[in-house]
């Protein structure tokens, strides 16, 4: 892993000359990288549907027995229905937003523990960081969805969508540990380091002013790609009846699609709708997450087309 | 950077780099294990404040009198967790049946064992997995080191940029779609199970060429995403190998582009691959666990959804557990292996 390029133009006289090339430099990427463009683009008619939909269409329908169930897409209901009488467009319009909510929470706060753990781990050194490091290994080994459905079997009851994002972060946080802690190993002995130190800024100072801004586009990516895993384990653990029982979230479609077993029925729209949108979803993250990385990390750039 | 002794024989056993590094690998497969059976026992009764297996015990006393056995499920239960004993001696005597694999019995289908549940689904999952993901471990390092060589012919671009999108999908997403199309819309391939209904599991070659033909679909499921992450990894690797001195000096002697591809690139760069394989374990099982469910097939995953929908507490952190220390074993294993690959790696844990 090959850190960000090596901006130390931090130290440059000029910082506003310095932040509008930046600028620059990154409008004109946006322009050479078409992958960044399709994924905000596919992101962004995700967002539209979610908090555009509500203005437009009837979101009651998503309640059982609101609509006739069983249609087919196209008739009066335009994405169809289920067997338990919800229209599958209304679904699509409450559910994105929902799943979008708990991949944002436990993504956020994963990487925000991940990130404090391991600067902490990168900078403190010695029993601390061995702690610290042996603890994200051994969790690393452990299956996380497994120990998420121990948890959220144990939950007595009605389980909130904010219970299953916690649940979520709590097992989020073992790669942004890991890979921020070798970020700051590699960059806390630079040379703008160095000479930060020995212009007597303290330790507070060097991570927030040197080494933040120069992990900020390694961060970005890590949190994309945090929010894309956060994700992919809530709708694993919804799609195993594990979720929010009466939350029409995309994960929860999914299972009950399963459990009605529309697919031998022929009901395909009931289980395509939620497959359409979580891939949509899952697409849009990965092109974003790739070509953040290819900001941070421009070695990929030459390989990649 | 300590290379593996060569003339190893002076240096004492013990001391010995690679014993040393193997012994805090082994050590740290014992902890993982502890880590997981301590995560088993104490999060269920953290989670609920109250213990989840007791009170599903009594809803089953209560309303199952059918079923019957299950007072003596109860009472042993009961005498094993009592609540009059302190928690750290529950706590050692959990540890002690987990050391000797005995997860007690099924509350949904009492008589019936845990490890026996798990014994007969165990076979299916791992012959699924192992087959798919050596597949796709193959086909995706191969691709990704073509995507990542400079001279690659132009096609290659086309032809594998779509798969290294599909591996952004989740395994059982894909495995709806597939059942879909070639399984309900046309039917070369079955519906779901992992054999035909009318058939009993037995080593014969109808039998196994059915669950072959079963296995398909799955396998198919899983493949086709893995081959995109497995090339994303190596891509990275490879452009990062071409940029060494001895590519530069390979092609300066005039070794054919064929040999500084394969002897001198792809040897290099796939080492980290195996460490990713040791790391994506725990994932990989994870998401199969869904595409058993999806498509009915008799493994741990369809094991754990029937448990789940059954509120089997026994079957279901039996299940978990075997799961984590199959994992663990396998990363275990690898991470044996991977220094003698790769002599160039330091023994710094």
């Amino acid at each position: 892993m090959q850190a960000t390029p090596v901006t130390s133009t931090t130290i440059s006289p000029v910082a506003g000359a310095y932040h509008r090339t930046r600028y620059r430099d990154f409008g004109s990427f946006l322009r050479r990288n078409p992958k960044l463009i399709l994924g905000l683009l596919l992101f962004g008619s995700l967002l539209a549907i979610g908090f555009l939909g509500p203005y437009v269409i009837d979101t009651s329908e998503a309640a059982p027995m609101s609509v006739m169930p069983d249609q087919p897409p196209g008739g009066d209901i335009l994405l169809g229905s289920d067997s338990q009488g919800r229209s599958l467009l209304a679904l699509l319009v409450e559910g994105i937003p929902l799943t979008m909510e708990v991949g944002l929470l436990a993504g956020g706060i994963g990487l925000l523990i991940g990130t404090i753990l391991g600067f902490i781990s990168g900078y403190a050194g010695g029993v601390v960081d061995l702690i610290i490091r042996s603890a994200a290994d051994i969790m690393l080994t452990v299956p996380g969805l497994l120990v998420l459905i121990v948890i959220a079997s144990s939950i007595d009851g009605f389980v909130e969508i904010e219970v299953i994002a916690l649940v979520v972060a709590s097992l989020a946080w073992m790669w942004p540990t890991r890979t921020i802690r070798a970020q700051v190993l590699s960059l806390r002995s630079r040379p703008y380091v160095e000479m930060a130190k020995l212009n007597g800024m303290n330790t507070f100072q060097i991570i927030w002013r040197e080494l933040v801004p120069n992990l900020l586009p390694f961060l970005a990516a890590s949190f994309v790609g945090a929010v894309g895993s956060a994700v992919l384990a809530t709708i694993g653990i919804e799609a195993l009846g594990l979720g929010p029982q009466d939350e029409p979230t995309l994960g929860m479609t999914i299972y009950w699609s399963i459990y009605y077993s529309s697919l031998l029925r022929g009901l395909w729209w009931w289980w395509a709708v939620p497959v359409a949108a979580i891939v949509i979803l899952f697409v849009s993250l990965f092109l974003i997450t790739a070509a953040l990385d290819e900001i941070a990390n421009p070695r990929l750039r030459k390989g990649s087309s | 950077m300590v290379a593996l002794p060569r003339a190893a024989s002076s240096i004492p056993f013990y001391r010995r780099p690679y014993v040393g590094y193997a012994s805090r690998r082994v050590l740290l497969f014992f902890v993982v294990m502890w880590v997981a059976a301590s995560l088993n026992f104490f999060l269920p009764r953290l989670a609920s404040g109250r213990d989840p297996i007791r009170s599903r015990l009594g809803m089953q006393a209560a309303t199952g009198g059918s079923i019957t056995g299950i007072d003596e499920l109860v009472a042993s239960y009961s005498a094993k967790f009592g609540l009059d004993e302190p928690l750290w001696k529950q706590y050692v005597r959990y540890l002690g049946d987990v050391a000797t694999f005995d997860f007690g019995y099924s509350i949904a289908n009492y008589p019936a064992r845990v490890s026996d549940l798990i014994g007969n689904a165990l076979p299916w999952t791992i012959l699924l997995l192992v087959v798919s993901t050596l597949i796709s471990f193959v086909l995706g390092t191969l691709a990704g080191a073509l995507l990542g060589w400079e001279r690659r012919p132009k096609w290659i671009d086309y032809f594998f940029m779509p798969l290294l999108t599909l591996s952004a999908v989740p395994y059982y997403v894909l495995g709806l779609i597939l059942v879909y199309f070639l399984a309900f819309r046309t039917t070369p391939f079955p519906l779901n199970g992992g054999y035909d209904i009318g058939s009993q599991p037995e080593w014969s070659l109808s039998f196994a060429l059915d669950a072959i033909h079963h296995s398909i679909l799955p396998a198919l499921s899983i493949i086709l995403v893995q081959v995109g992450s497995w090339a994303i990894g190596m891509r990275g690797m490879m452009v990062m190998t071409e940029g060494e001195d001895f590519m530069t000096y390979a092609e300066a002697r005039g070794v054919t582009p064929r040999n500084i591809f394969l002897r001198y690139g792809v040897r290099n760069a796939m080492l980290p691959q195996v460490t990713s394989l040791a790391l994506s374990l725990g994932t990989i099982v994870s998401q199969a666990v869904l595409v058993e469910v999806v498509f009915g097939y008799p493994g741990i995953g369809t094991l754990l959804y029937r448990s789940i929908l059954g509120v089997d507490y026994f079957l279901i952190y039996g299940i978990v557990l075997l799961v984590v220390f199959t994992i663990a074993l396998m990363t275990l294993i690898v991470d044996l292996i991977y220094p003698l690959l790769d002599p160039r790696i330091t023994y710094q844990r």
